[in-house]
């Protein structure tokens, strides 16, 4: 910097200076869209929901003309025969489902990738993450063709081993894994990407160093592989517990909008969607959603504790 | 764990070998097991979109194009009553509106944050990654409420970009980015060039940042195109006004309804995963790496 700075300054500091005004002012400017917007569309509508979920109110019937009931709304759905209950227990079950399948394979499949394929790594990424970024409902309408009863792919494969065409999108007790079919596919490869680039952080050395001490490839991937990759994992699990529990598209497209026959496939989501915007009971359909919320965090923290319990450090 | 005395000269590591069971066959195998069945729905679909209408669910299956194309398209027209491509415009306007938008409320946050201290500063951003924590679930019966009760937006594409323009996922993506890859030395530099605090963003940090643009970007305007739910809600369900998946639903009649024109329907999937393919296939490596740059760290 030029000596002759430091004479210039002192003056010209003590003065108002647009220049350093604007540098000042310019962090919050920049960052104000986000806090308006969160407060009109955001922050608002949560307390708005909140102040419904304790009252009764169909909203054909203009602002101000609701009927405060209490907990009445909350109470309702946890009466163990509400239909909360029931959507609920499909929405984790159907998570299950989807969820545990999708890291059982993801997890190895970015292994092998990672450890063995790596030059191809790019590539067999782009085709696994294709799933991922298209659109739901075109590709669940295409799968509903698949399980098409009579006439779809997956019965005539099985025509031709001989066996009996199964009724995918009919029976209760298969709907559920007919829907988890087509999150399991479009979620596994979010996973395997997720696990490469975890992987890709874990040093060379630490691999190297274990190859001297002669561990095998099951030693390495289960004393080294697994605990480096824990964060990876606990950010992984998070993603897919925050994203099943909150299902819609693909039921809802997959088995009409009460969720098939003997409502299989009616997820919470569907469930609220179907109270608030089907029946205009916003005052319940806002209390449910809140509940769900309360399950969602819950199932979180659990997440959270059993990945923070031994080694959250390491 | 057990230390061992190390032994003296230990030769210099290799690169790990291959030692699995199955072999290097088994691991192609398996990889290229799990990449036909992430592309074989897409294969299918283009191929039955090229189908006459009565051989979309013949038996045998058909595996091959034929060469409906065209007559399907203009069937396609036909379901939607002419309008189909007027739904494809309606998704295409709210998916660019949404993403232009998101890039630069997020990239001028994003660089607030990386590249200035100020008074709130941490405040500010955990309060901003603190509402990620909120499932987007819940704020669908109130967000419907405010844009139907207060601001008369039902019906208005505008209720689909507006509330997303500056989200928490997206400035949390920008700040990484620019710390990360920018030096600050640089902001000093346009300011002693004299350069305004809007024109170092626009003029000498937009340029330097595409990369993260175009993850942010994509992600935005694939997120929005298959807003479904979204639309759904907005009562963006009419005529003109629908947008390309709520005008899929409305033609198919379900997954499982085969008294309507399959043709017509394939055609239409076919319309809605096109774009998206393309634009993914165009960035795919710089979407994926990306994606997951921030994904754990911080």
């Amino acid at each position: 910097m030029s000596y002759r700075a430091p004479l210039a300054r002192p003056a010209e500091s003590r003065r108002w200076s647009y220049t350093r005004f604007q540098q000042r002012l310019a962090p919050y400017v920049f960052t104000s869209p986000f806090f308006i917007l969160f407060a009109i569309f955001g922050l608002f509508p949560l307390l708005f929901s909140l102040f419904l979920a304790f009252h009764l109110w169909n909203p054909l019937d203009g602002l101000g003309n609701w009927k405060f009931v209490g907990f009445e709304n909350f109470q309702l759905a946890l009466d163990a025969r509400d239909q909360f209950w029931v959507a609920l227990k499909h929405t984790v079950w159907i998570g299950l489902l989807a969820g545990v399948p999708q890291h059982l394979v993801a997890l190895p499949l970015a292994f092998v990738i990672h450890q063995f394929l790596r030059r191809w790594q790019g590539a067999i990424s782009t085709v696994l993450f294709l799933p991922y970024i298209t659109s739901a409902v075109a590709i669940t309408i295409v799968f509903g063709m698949l399980y098409s009863e009579r006439l779809g792919l997956l019965n005539y494969v099985l025509g031709l081993v001989g066996l009996d065409p199964v009724r995918w999108l009919a029976q209760p007790e298969l709907v559920p894994y007919s829907v988890a079919t087509v999150v399991f596919w479009r979620y596994v490869g979010w996973n395997v990407i997720l696990y490469l680039s975890g992987l890709q952080a874990i040093s060379e050395d630490v691999y190297e160093a274990a190859t001297v001490d002669g561990a095998s490839a099951w030693q390495k991937f289960r004393f080294i592989t697994l605990p480096l990759l824990r964060p990876m994992m606990f950010y992984a699990f998070t993603l897919t517990i925050v994203g099943n529990m909150q299902l819609f598209e693909e039921p809802f497209i997959l088995t009409g909008q009460g969720g098939g026959s003997g409502g299989a496939a009616l997820t919470s989501a569907m469930h609220i969607f179907n109270t608030g915007f089907r029946d205009l009971d916003m005052g319940y359909a806002s209390a449910m959603s809140w509940l769900l919320f309360l399950a969602i965090f819950v199932l979180s923290m659990v997440n959270n504790y059993l990945f923070s319990r031994d080694g959250g450090r390491s | 764990m057990t230390t061992q005395p190390l032994k003296t000269a230990v030769p210099a590591p290799r690169r790990p070998r291959l030692r699995l069971p199955v072999g290097r066959a088994g691991l192609w195998l398996l990889v290229g097991l799990a990449c036909f069945l992430s592309v074989i729905p897409f294969y299918l679909m283009f191929v039955w979109a090229t189908l006459p209408s009565a051989e979309v669910f013949s038996v045998p299956p058909k595996f091959w194009f034929s060469d409906q194309l065209v007559g399907n398209f203009q069937k396609m027209m036909d379901a939607t009553g002419g309008l189909a491509l007027r739904h494809f415009w309606n998704s295409l306007y709210i998916a660019i509106m949404a993403t232009l938008t998101t890039l630069f409320f997020c990239s001028l946050a994003g660089f607030a944050f990386a590249m200035y201290d100020f008074r709130g500063k941490r405040f500010l951003f955990g309060f901003i990654l603190l509402t990620m924590l909120i499932p987007p679930l819940v704020m669908d019966i109130p967000s419907f409420l405010v844009m139907n009760n207060f601001l008369q937006w039902v019906g208005e594409p505008r209720a689909l970009w507006v509330p997303g323009m500056a989200n928490a996922f997206g400035i949390f993506l920008m700040r990484q980015y620019i710390g990360s890859a920018l030096p600050r030395q640089l902001v000093e530099a346009a300011r002693i060039d004299g350069a305004t605090e809007f024109g170092i963003y626009w003029r000498v940090v937009l340029p330097l940042i595409r990369p993260i643009l175009a993850t942010l970007g994509v992600v935005t305007f694939v997120g929005s195109w298959n807003n479904f739910k979204g639309a759904l809600i907005m009562k963006l369900s009419d005529g003109p006004i629908m947008t390309l998946p709520l005008s899929l639903r409305k033609i198919t009649g379900g997954a499982t309804n085969i008294n309507v024109d399959w043709g017509a329907n394939l055609m239409m999937v076919v319309l809605t995963v096109l774009p998206l393919l393309i634009l993914f296939l165009l960035a795919s490596r710089q979407v994926i790496s990306g994606l997951t740059s921030g994904a754990v760290k911080d």
